[in-house]
Formats: structure tokens, sequence, C-alpha cells
């Protein structure tokens, strides 16, 4: 398939390694902040193709690990409110929280209904006018722009039915924050398809800030080798800059329409990432003009203390602080199958990926 | 979450086009993403296109990696 098999081409990514292990001298760590980084570094067996001394390291971008559990919560208390349908992408829904999951609500007779769009929710709104439906929004500056997207379009239609728990968050303060608070990096695989919204604009803030290099990679096997390719070149220079190595998706100044989208509907505020704790202006609430739309306020539904699970260490892993063997959960009784951490829910999830991945 | 294989656009119709990603078609809003045609390359990312693939810049990206590191190794 074009713009995939290319990059695949294993004449080319035997290059790229070559080529990396002939230029990188000094150990370096370079984190991946997404999810579907890790995924493809684990498919694609990229480690093997990397000097020992270029170090790996999975960040925060998988949005359902960073979901904090009062967030599912707060969605199973509104699911088991009646005349709800709670509207969910497929991998929240068997996060576990304090002491339920949104597939155990389902199972107690709660309508979750699990979509593949906003779009959907809309959709199912009009076709339940009887019913309030709830959106459950996450994800970074990829997902954002669309569940404004449809928020403005429920806005347009004068719907009534029609809510959305906001969890969405935006990477730049995370990644900001990573560094300030001690995660020692040379450089961060920055995020593909976040970079497509936000452009590589936003990482020279970031660059300046913090010392680090960000390079924006693409999905195939050369795409993160030639990132890792540019982040050694800038380490053995001693230099810092951000560049782009997915020209064929990414701009400087990202989608003019999604950023547009998001600074409509949203506004930023402080949010709690699970394992990172609260970071100033890293979340997104609803715009004072949305507010008919917050399942915030339409729901005053009672919350239980959140609790984690005990010995889970997800939040070392999502810092890059220790590896998903090392927590005593892992693999036992953690799994895929039944997973007691976000990490391990997701399929994006760090620990996910390696439990899939370790013994390729 | 994240859908990382590009689609390739069939049609348009209003706001919502149909996209074939690895021959599976789905629909697509455009509200996100600005002069779509059909049969361009697109990423597609939870129901809505988020951009257009540049094929230009893929082949000036794969070229100079060829060039810079694959030519040279050749016997």
């Amino acid at each position: 398939m074009i713009f995939v098999d290319e990059y695949r081409d294993p004449q080319l990514v035997h290059s790229l390694s070559r080529q990396i292990r002939a230029e990188s001298h000094r150990p370096i760590r370079l984190m991946e902040v997404c999810g579907s980084h890790t995924m493809a570094i684990g498919r694609f067996g990229i480690r093997s193709l990397l000097p020992d001394h270029i170090r790996l390291i999975s960040g925060p971008g998988c949005p359902v690990c960073v979901t904090e559990i009062g967030y599912i919560d707060h969605a199973c208390a509104i699911a088991a409110e009646p005349e709800v349908i709670v509207t969910t992408f497929g991998d929240l829904i068997r996060v576990p929280g304090s002491q339920s999951s949104l597939e155990q609500e389902r199972a107690r007779g709660a309508d979750i209904r699990v979509v593949q769009s906003s779009l959907d929710a809309l959709r199912i709104a009009r076709d339940n006018p009887d019913h309030k439906v709830v959106f459950l929004g996450i994800g970074f500056e990829t997902t954002a722009p669309t569940t404004a997207a449809a928020i403005a379009q429920a806005a347009r239609d004068n719907a009534n039915n029609v809510f959305v728990l906001s969890a969405h968050k935006v990477m730049k303060p995370a990644m900001m924050a990573l560094v300030t608070g001690g995660v020692d990096l040379d450089g961060y695989i920055c995020p593909g398809h976040v970079s497509i919204v936000t452009g590589a604009a936003m990482y020279e803030e970031i660059v300046a800030e913090c010392e680090v290099g960000c390079v924006i990679s693409g999905f195939e096997p050369a795409d993160i080798l030639l990132a890792i390719l540019m982040l050694v070149r800038q380490a053995e220079r001693g230099e810092h800059a951000v560049e782009i190595a997915y020209k064929r998706a990414v701009t400087w100044d990202g989608s003019q329409p999604a950023q547009r989208l998001m600074d409509e509907v949203f506004v930023p505020r402080d949010a709690v990432w699970r394992g990172l704790g609260n970071i100033p202006e890293s979340g997104l609430g609803l715009a004072p003009e949305f507010n008919r739309f917050d399942a915030e306020r339409a729901f005053d539904v009672e919350l239980p203390v959140s609790e984690e699970p005990a010995g889970c260490r997800c939040g070392d892993v999502l810092k890059g602080r220790c590896e998903p063997v090392d927590c005593p959960l892992f693999g036992e009784p953690c799994t895929p199958e039944n997973p007691v951490g976000a990490c391990m829910v997701s399929s994006e999830g760090t620990c996910a990926a390696h439990y899939r991945y370790q013994n390729e | 979450m994240c859908l990382a294989i590009p689609g390739k656009v069939l049609s348009l119709e209003g706001d919502i086009a149909r996209v074939s990603i690895n021959g599976v078609i789905c629909e697509a809003g455009l509200a996100l993403a600005e002069e779509i045609a059909v049969d361009d390359f697109v990423i597609v990312h939870a129901g809505f296109i988020l951009q257009k693939l540049s094929s230009e810049e893929a082949e000036e990206e794969l070229s100079a990696i060829r060039t810079a590191f694959v030519d040279q190794e050749e016997p």
C-alpha cells in the first residue's frame, strides 16, 4: 500500500539502522510519547535495530492510561442514572475504577455503547430523544477536535440531550512537566498525529525550556528510525531542535480548522494525569458558551473516594521510572485479559505492548 | 484509539467522506480538514479526516533517505 510499504522496505530500514549505529557514540535516553509509537516499536522490533546505549522509554501518550481513576468512577456513576445512554471508545470500557468499571455497569443493566466517533453519539441522541446521551471525551489534540466538532454540531442542531464528560488533555504541559519533574531525557520522539493538529511549532517552547530534542515521527519503521537518527545527530552535536521526520503529514503550523474548533469549544484547565498528578493548564473543559453540553454540570452524582489498585506501578511506568516487568502485578495477576492497571487495558498501553511483544 | 494507517477517499457527500482503509470502508467527517478530494490519501482518526497526506513530501523524504544511506552501500 502506498505510504506504508515504502516505509517498511527492509533495505531502507537496515540502512537507517546501520547509519544510527555508525553515528551514535554516547548513551542517550529517548521517550516516545505516543501509545501508537509504543506499539509500533514493539511490533516492528525497533529496539533490536538499535545499539544498546540508545534507550527507548515509553511516555504518557496513551489517553486511556493517563485517565485518572476518578474519571472512570464519574462515568460509572452517570451510567447508573436513569434514562442515560453512555457512549464511549472501546478502550475505556474495561478500565477498572475504584469500585466498578463501565463493563461491570453494563452487566448490571446500564446502557453503555461503544462508538467509533463522537458523531455516533449525536446519531444515538437523535434516535433516542427521551434519553440523555453522554459521550466520554478522552484523548489529546488528535481526538479533542473531533469532540469539539460534535459539540459545535450539537449546538447548531439545538440538541438538548447530548452531553460530554471531558477528560481531554493537551500534550505540551505534560511533556514539559516530565522533564522539569526530573525525568532524564535527551529527546522526545514526538507524536505524529497530535502534531498534525498542533503543528511542529508547539515543540519550540519545550526545546527552549527543557533542553531536549523534539523530532516528530510517523508510525512506520523507517519513520521511527529516521526520527531516532535525527535525535542521535542532535545529541552528538550537543544541540536541541524541533525537526519533522513525518513531512508527508505534519506541517509547521498544523491544522487550522482543528485548532479553531478546539479554541471555540474548549478552555484550558488544570487536569490530573494518572501517574503524573495535577498538571496546570493541561486539560480541556467546555467553554462557558457550551456549558449546557457539560456532563459535569448536568448530572449531580455521588462519587466514591478514588483509590488506585494496591501494588500497581502504572504511574512509574508512565514516567519511564520503571519497566513494566518491574511491577509486582505484571503478568500475574495483571494481563490484557484481566487488567489491573490502565497501562495493561489499552491496546496502546506500555504494559500491554510489553506483554505482547516481550518474547518476540 | 489511534489508527496509523492511511485511507483513500472514495466519495464525498456533504460533510462526510467515504474512505477505504485497507479495504474496510468507513465514513469520516470533513470538519477538521480542508480541500479533501476523491482519491486523496488521508489520515482518519475517531471518525474524522485529520489530514491529507502529501505524496510530494513522501517522495522527497524517501528519495533523500535512499540517496543518503542506501545507494552508497550498493556494491
